[in-house]
């Protein structure tokens, strides 16, 4: 609960109605995508506009409470979860689309907007803006920066960071900045908008966002290959790399995933394959055939025991399910289901995917791998129950051994979720000892008291 | 039992929400795109996810339920479009009656809501001659002038609410007359062969305020080439009990059906209401906790068909030409209970020269959702009022539903958005059976027999 005065403030700013501190909101803030993690916050703001954002800023800055901005709670390491207690600042409210800038290939947009709504947005002026993290149905523009969120189009098109050309945002002063602009060229001083996107509501809370666009690709097309051993499938992606062609998507299922999808869906998976490939190309027509040719041929060459090219959109649809329904067939075995997102450099995927059913087997866990092959970003999901007090700290284990084993092969912790609380205890993992203080005096210097979104990128 | 009802309700909360269910959410937040009262208030507790939180955060005795947990459970919908988002397939609509079910037995309610309630779910839905004498009363209104007269006096503005005007105003005729008076016999032969039999579920309000639907459904059944048999004295199906917690009734309700149907010599049960049908192949899980009822809900629900599947499934009807522009509106637990989802569309897709246009976001709830229009009025036509929006813009002039109460409310949004002249709801039902009844020339349409109601 807010103290009276800090709520009478609070009112004052936003209205009754935007101001809750009741057990029932409370409760339902206190979480976001992230299982086993759970903390009830003082209460919840809905600011409207930027002077809110100020407003109640400064208020807390005055009175040391914790803000932890949050958009739609899809986060998928604890970044939103109020651990610390403090305020959570809902961003949902700010939700306008505020310009479509046809010539300078921009889009303006509010925090709450959901990345659904800017795809439809600006596919109807046959525009792109490619980012397509899987939750972009109920994700927030605002919580993809904030997390620097991927997809599965990240191998040619990048990720959300590629995207973001300028912000506006609100630092824990209350003051405003704004970075970059509808610029392609623009190095006057620090990177901030780069520095900002992934940033984890730990520096600033962003208020408004110009993002790039792109024309939108006039077609699209979808093969998949199987293949009965993992190396081939992975020296198959090196290969496309390598011949020059870098397909829109290149996913990746192994053969624990193939065989929980096929028992659920049933859409007719091979059940004895070691893995498969779903990739898609877009572009202008010519190219898109002639390159899935290509893949094709180089997916027969490198040991693929069958591949099948979609012959139109609907077909292709029909294929990219196996994907589409792998997140809901492992969400089905067991009650409780942690996914990962670990990256290694593309040729390491085979000796990852390979270390992973090891770790799985060492540590008597189910773990499906499946994932964004082309750029090596995998989701190693751990099928467990929350309610299994003997099997819980052996996830702890093997996801401190597939971290390592990450770091190892020049990977990365995380690829597309970001730090959050869950692997706070791993960053200097990844970073280094010089590295990890050099992100702290950053956060020092922005936030000296600490209060946007404490607890999280950094151990407490 | 303590003296605090909210004590009792906690208890039986802890014993009766399904831990299987809550702890399978994990939270993911895909079902809130599709939550009309979370798009509504933008607040998390109004969502699924958010929702499930609350039950659960009861369930593991960290908070007591209080009654913004009540309000808050009847301010859902109940329109289960949460579950087939739901990644993890938590069926929602389960928890959502439980909770109801244990707060209708430990709540108090005030009196006249315990009198309206006793009226509605006791005294009139389970006996269809008592709802009939209702429907007599209510014709003797509509018919004798006593309508106009309330309606015209002023005398309704100042005491009706508007939304019950709205409500009053697009009534069709009630009737004390059902499908079984109307057929006159219990047995309705194939024409040429049997493919299969087939028990007519003709539902409560269906057969009160839509008997001519339920007459064109033994017909169009007959010509699909199944043997149609109308039950005497079918019991309510119990849905509407089961989502306002009434959840003893709703067991009592659903043996009978068992009992009545399984005596019958029949291959199916043929639905034309998807709340009905959703509720009856729910049956076993309503009576999980009943062992010696497990296999008879079984072969009860595995029976039950919407009347979509069933004409797909039979001999081709004759389709004559209809120059409509139409769109269809999914009844929410046909869609997300029973999952039928393609099937009305392939139907209305075999009329010769019809133009079917997609509705935006048909897959959303209409606001109907049972009685939620009389509970909730304001969140409802805010809803429906949205949904006219969307179907305003198809420029259809037929929709078309597969719901009693869709259709109710469907018709009250018509007359709401001003579109009589230019705007219908039909039933699928009726709609094929103009298409049947069509004369071969194009411009049938005009000419019409099915009431604009």
């Amino acid at each position: 609960m807010f103290s009276t005065k800090i709520k009478e403030s609070l009112i004052r700013i936003l209205g009754n109605e935007f101001v809750c501190d009741d057990t029932e909101t409370c409760i339902t803030y206190s979480y976001d995508a992230t299982p086993l993690y759970q903390e009830l916050p003082d209460g919840v703001v809905f600011p409207k506009t930027t002077e809110d954002v100020q407003k109640i800023l400064r208020l807390a800055n005055e009175h040391h409470i914790p803000v932890i901005g949050r958009g739609s709670g899809t986060n998928l390491a604890a970044d939103t979860v109020p651990h610390q207690g403090g305020m959570v600042m809902v961003m949902t409210r700010m939700n306008n689309i505020v310009e479509i800038d046809q010539e300078n290939l921009t889009i303006t947009v509010q925090p709450g907007v959901l990345t659904q709504a800017i795809h439809e947005a600006v596919e109807a002026n046959w525009l792109f803006y490619p980012p397509d993290p899987s939750s972009m149905k109920i994700s927030t523009i605002g919580g993809n920066i904030a997390e620097g969120s991927g997809g599965l189009r990240g191998l040619k098109y990048g990720t959300t960071r590629d995207y973001v050309l300028g912000l506006e945002a609100v630092l824990a002063n209350g003051e405003v900045i704004r970075t970059g602009g509808k610029l392609v060229k623009d190095v006057a001083g620090y990177d901030m908008t780069r520095l900002l996107v992934g940033s984890e509501g730990t520096l600033a809370i962003i208020t408004e966002a110009i993002l790039k666009l792109i024309p939108l690709p006039e077609t699209r097309k979808t093969m998949m290959a199987q293949f009965n051993n993992i190396d081939s499938a992975a020296r198959t992606v090196s290969a496309i790399i390598a011949a020059r062609i870098i397909p829109c998507t290149l996913e990746f299922m192994d053969q624990r995933t193939i065989q929980v999808v096929e028992d659920h869906a049933k859409i007719g998976l091979p059940r004895d394959m070691a893995a498969i490939l779903l990739i898609e190309q877009d572009g202008s027509p010519s190219i898109v055939e002639d390159d899935l040719k290509k893949i094709n041929q180089i997916c027969l060459d490198f040991g693929s025991v069958h591949t099948h090219v979609a012959q139109n959109l609907a077909e292709g649809t029909k294929l990219m399910a196996a994907r589409r329904n792998a997140l809901s067939a492992l969400a089905r075995c067991r009650p409780t289901l942690i996914l990962e997102d670990i990256t290694v450099p593309r040729s390491q995927i085979a000796t990852m995917v390979k270390i992973i059913t090891d770790i799985a087997d060492h540590h008597q866990l189910t773990i499906c791998t499946f994932g964004h092959a082309g750029d090596g970003n995998l989701h190693p999901t751990i099928l467990t129950d929350a309610r299994d007090s003997l099997e819980l700290p052996r996830v702890e284990k093997a996801l401190a051994d597939i971290f390592a084993a990450a770091i190892r092969l020049g990977g990365t912790i995380t690829g597309e979720h970001g730090v959050g609380l869950a692997k706070a205890p791993y960053l200097e993992w990844k970073v280094g000892h010089a590295g990890y203080h050099a992100l702290h005096a950053i956060k020092k210097a922005l936030d000296p008291t600490n209060l946007l979104n404490p607890g999280k990128i950094f151990r407490s | 039992m303590s003296t605090n009802p909210w004590n009792d309700l906690e208890e039986t909360l802890r014993q009766t929400l399904d831990e299987e269910e809550l702890t399978r959410c994990m939270r993911c937040g895909f079902c809130l795109p599709s939550c009309p009262t979370y798009q509504e208030s933008g607040k998390e507790a109004a969502s699924p996810r958010g929702r499930i939180a609350l039950m659960k955060a009861i369930h593991d005795g960290k908070i007591s339920p209080d009654p913004t947990f009540q309000k808050q459970m009847n301010y859902c919908l109940g329109c289960r479009a949460c579950e087939p988002a739901c990644p993890a397939d938590v069926r929602f609509g389960h928890l959502l009656e439980q909770s109801r079910a244990a707060i209708t037995s430990h709540v108090p309610t005030p009196l006249w809501n315990k009198l309206i309630r006793r009226l509605f779910f006791h005294t009139l839905l389970p006996h269809r001659s008592r709802l009939r004498i209702v429907a007599v009363l209510f014709f003797v209104y509509q018919q004798l002038g006593l309508r106009t007269l309330f309606l015209r006096s002023g005398l309704a503005k100042k005491i009706l609410p508007s939304h019950l005007l709205h409500m009053d105003k697009a009534l069709p005729l009630a009737s004390h007359r059902g499908v079984r008076e109307r057929m006159k016999t219990d047995f309705h032969p194939a024409h040429g062969v049997a493919i299969g039999r087939v028990a007519l579920f003709p539902g409560c309000i269906m057969d009160v305020l839509f008997p001519q639907t339920n007459t064109h459904t033994v017909q169009i059944l007959q010509a699909a080439g199944y043997d149609v048999i109308l039950p005497n004295k079918q019991p309510c199906c119990g849905a509407l009990h089961a989502h306002a917690g009434e959840e003893k009734k709703a067991h009592q309700l659903a043996k009978e059906n068992i009992d009545l149907f399984l005596k019958m010599d029949i291959d199916w049960i043929a639905s034309n209401a998807g709340g009905c049908g959703a509720h009856l192949i729910d049956y076993p899980y309503l009576l999980k906790n009943s062992p010696q009822w497990k296999a008879f809900a079984h072969s009860f629900a595995n029976r039950v068909k919407d009347i979509s599947e069933l004409i797909l499934a039979g001999r081709p009807l004759t389709l004559h030409p209809l120059q409509q522009r139409v769109t269809y509106q999914s009844s929410c637990h046909l869609q997300n209970g029973m999952k039928v989802e393609k099937e009305p569309l392939n139907l209305l897709s075999l009329i010769p020269k019809i133009e079917l246009v997609e509705l935006a976001e048909s897959e959303r709830c209409c606001g109907s959702a049972g009685i939620y229009n009389l509970t909730h009025p304001h969140t409802s036509f805010h809803i429906l009022d949205e949904k006219m929006e969307r179907i305003r813009h198809t420029q259809a002039n037929t929709i078309v539903t597969s719901n009693p109460g869709c259709l109710l409310q469907l018709t009250i949004g018509i007359h709401r958005a001003r579109l009589q002249n230019q705007l219908r709801a039909l039933h699928l039902i009726d709609f094929l059976m103009e298409s049947m009844k069509a004369e071969t020339s194009t411009d049938s349409a005009s000419e019409t027999p099915i009431k604009n109601y």
